[in-house]
């Protein structure tokens, strides 16, 4: 078991200082969440009159779910790396070597982490400057962490899978244009749940995205329900923990290919 | 860390079959295949692509696992006891292993870690194999900045660092120009004689196994077709191997009628256009063969005599030319350097 942990540091370092040298990545990925972020803002500034949002601010209303949506967007490239390590001889090495599928897993899922964590705190300093007023103060911004990095995890963890599974980089397109936009418009992240049609708020019930974005305003209100913050993020823990012993499986398929 | 060292050879491989399914076709990579390599030795296994080279070194590297048969390294069962293979063995595949974004040193420090070292000795023993490929300075600049020849050098210096008792190399000089390729036989040499590796090479260029491996396995769909010694093998081929190209491939059938029918000609096989036989005095026999054709109204356009060489020794026991059993193993027929002495 520390082995497993000392690969999984000794892994995750090597990740992050390839992140360090190309930080060009992270602000990529931020852009399309930061226009939305903007845009929606702007364009459905007025959404806040109807009933169902409280008549609080708009970009308070969006700016956590436009995070945890960035994270999960983000996420959603994470097997790139495994792509890349295995068109290269990397994940070869790594798997000769007394390096474990799950440090190999872990490390992926730790970076990315990281790197959501980062992108977390731009997108929600981005809301505020624009206008955006959270009363939840540090605990509130924690939460949002949080949760974004637990469903970021998810979303990695499914990508990772993929990326053993298929080998090719175009599945991950797969990822982003049949699951994320979709899961991000069943969400409560855009709209609020008293305006859905009734279908969609059962879904969005469902959907981890939504977990992650009411954990996150709930926890920025003036007075949050903190069993409701922590039932959803407990629910996106076991989901996060179960995608990455599924996608560690994963490697299974892939020795049995090679 | 190297673990304990079991006595016996070094990698012994028996019975090995593999076959991979695609969505409507079986494929059998390998069809039954048995060696072994002694520690201290290089051991070429030569093939074309597509023989079962790669399948082989992937099983006994654990990265895949054989249908049947049994395959040990440096004393492991490599379907039972992966985790100790995996420490004993160094392992440089086709495709470059390190991390480009990351300087030399870096990369050989990992390397040296997930095995258990710690940060200094890691340090120290990277510093030791940078200085000794020639690679010192520049061991601070990114991986991706160095040129191919100095890549391949770190790739083989990564499996190093943890000093393995047994180094696959697949294929190290594929891509290189000549001079990086001969530096790169001189360190392979080394590794063997020097360090007491045991180092089971593959590659698709002759030369390379005849300079470099102390003995020879050759495959060819999927099996072993002869295995020996370089010399022992191209002396088991008595006399010159003489080689006529004809003008007009389609006359190649009444050729062959024609030398078959020629009592020193032996061993005579066709090869699209060339027809190629064994002889005992190849000049005397070349000009009887060239006669022999001129006399049947037969047109030549290249005609050769050679001493044996593996490529002789490949066509022997494989029924074709190593360059053609090449072409045909690539989509396309892309015909590879040809190396053949």
């Amino acid at each position: 078991m520390t082995t497993a942990l000392v690969h999984t540091r000794l892994l995750t370092e090597r990740s992050l200082r390839t992140l360090a040298r190309q930080p060009a990545y992270l602000a990529f990925t931020l852009i399309q969440p930061l226009v939305w972020l903007l845009l929606f803002g702007q364009l459905f500034r007025n959404v806040v009159e109807l009933p169902g949002f409280g008549g609080e601010n708009y970009l308070t209303y969006l700016t956590p779910g436009i995070a945890v949506m960035t994270a999960m967007f983000s996420a959603g490239w994470a097997g790139t790396g495994f792509i890349v390590a295995m068109d290269r001889g990397v994940m070869d090495r790594d798997l000769t070597s007394p390096v474990g599928r799950g440090a190999l897993m872990a490390s992926s899922l730790a970076s990315q982490s990281v790197t959501i964590a980062i992108q977390t705190v731009i997108v929600m300093a981005v809301g505020v400057v624009a206008g955006a007023r959270f009363d939840g103060g540090a605990l509130g911004w924690t939460v949002v962490i949080v949760a974004a990095v637990l469903l970021g995890c998810v979303f990695a963890a499914l990508s990772n899978a993929v990326a053993l599974l298929v080998r090719q980089q175009e599945a991950l397109i797969g990822i982003s244009q049949f699951l994320t936009l979709p899961l991000t418009f069943l969400s409560s992240v855009m709209l609020a749940p008293a305006l859905m049609p009734e279908w969609v708020a059962t879904v969005a019930r469902l959907n981890p995205v939504d977990w992650a974005a009411v954990a996150s305003r709930e926890a920025l209100s003036a007075s949050p329900d903190w069993s409701m913050v922590g039932g959803r993020l407990g629910l996106l823990l076991v989901l996060a923990v179960l995608m990455a012993a599924l996608a560690t499986r994963a490697f299974r398929a892939y020795q049995r290919s090679t | 860390m190297s673990s304990t060292t079991r006595s016996g050879p070094a990698i012994s491989v028996a019975g090995l079959t593999k076959t991979y399914r695609a969505r409507d076709r079986e494929v059998r990579a390998l069809d039954g295949v048995d060696f072994s390599v002694e520690p201290g030795t290089v051991l070429g296994l030569l093939g074309p692509n597509g023989a079962g080279k790669s399948t082989t070194v992937k099983i006994l590297t654990t990265l895949s696992s054989a249908d049947s048969g049994t395959a040990t390294v440096a004393g492991y069962d490599v379907a039972r006891e992966a985790r100790d293979v995996r420490h004993a063995i160094g392992y440089v595949s086709q495709k470059p292993g390190f991390d480009p974004i990351g300087t030399g040193v870096e990369n050989l420090v990992l390397a040296g870690r997930v095995y258990g070292m710690s940060a200094r000795t890691a340090r120290e023993r990277a510093g030791e194999l940078l200085e000794r490929f020639g690679l010192a300075d520049s061991g601070r600049r990114l991986a991706r900045t160095w040129s191919g020849g100095m890549q391949r050098k770190l790739d083989v210096a990564m499996s190093l660092m943890h000093r393995p008792q047994v180094l696959f190399l697949d294929e190290p000089t594929t891509g290189l120009d000549p001079e990086a390729r001969a530096d790169m036989w001189a360190e392979i040499a080394h590794l063997a004689a020097d360090d007491g590796l045991a180092v089971l090479l593959t590659t698709h260029y002759l030369e390379e196994a005849d300079h470099l491996a102390q003995r020879l396995v050759i495959v060819d769909h999927g099996r072993v077709v002869v295995s020996g010694t370089p010399d022992a093998l191209k002396r088991g081929l008595s006399g010159d191997a003489i080689a006529v190209e004809l003008a007009d491939c389609s006359e190649v059938e009444r050729a062959s009628g024609v030398l078959s029918g020629l009592a020193r000609v032996r061993e005579l096989t066709r090869d699209l256009d060339t027809l190629r036989a064994r002889v005992d005095d190849g000049g005397a026999a070349l000009l009887e063969v060239m006669a022999a054709l001129d006399a049947a109204d037969l047109r030549l356009s290249a005609a050769t005599v050679s001493r044996p060489s593996l490529d002789d020794v490949y066509l022997r026991y494989a029924g074709r030319t190593f360059a053609s059993a090449e072409a045909a193993s690539v989509p396309g027929g892309r015909a590879r350097e040809e190396v053949a002495a």
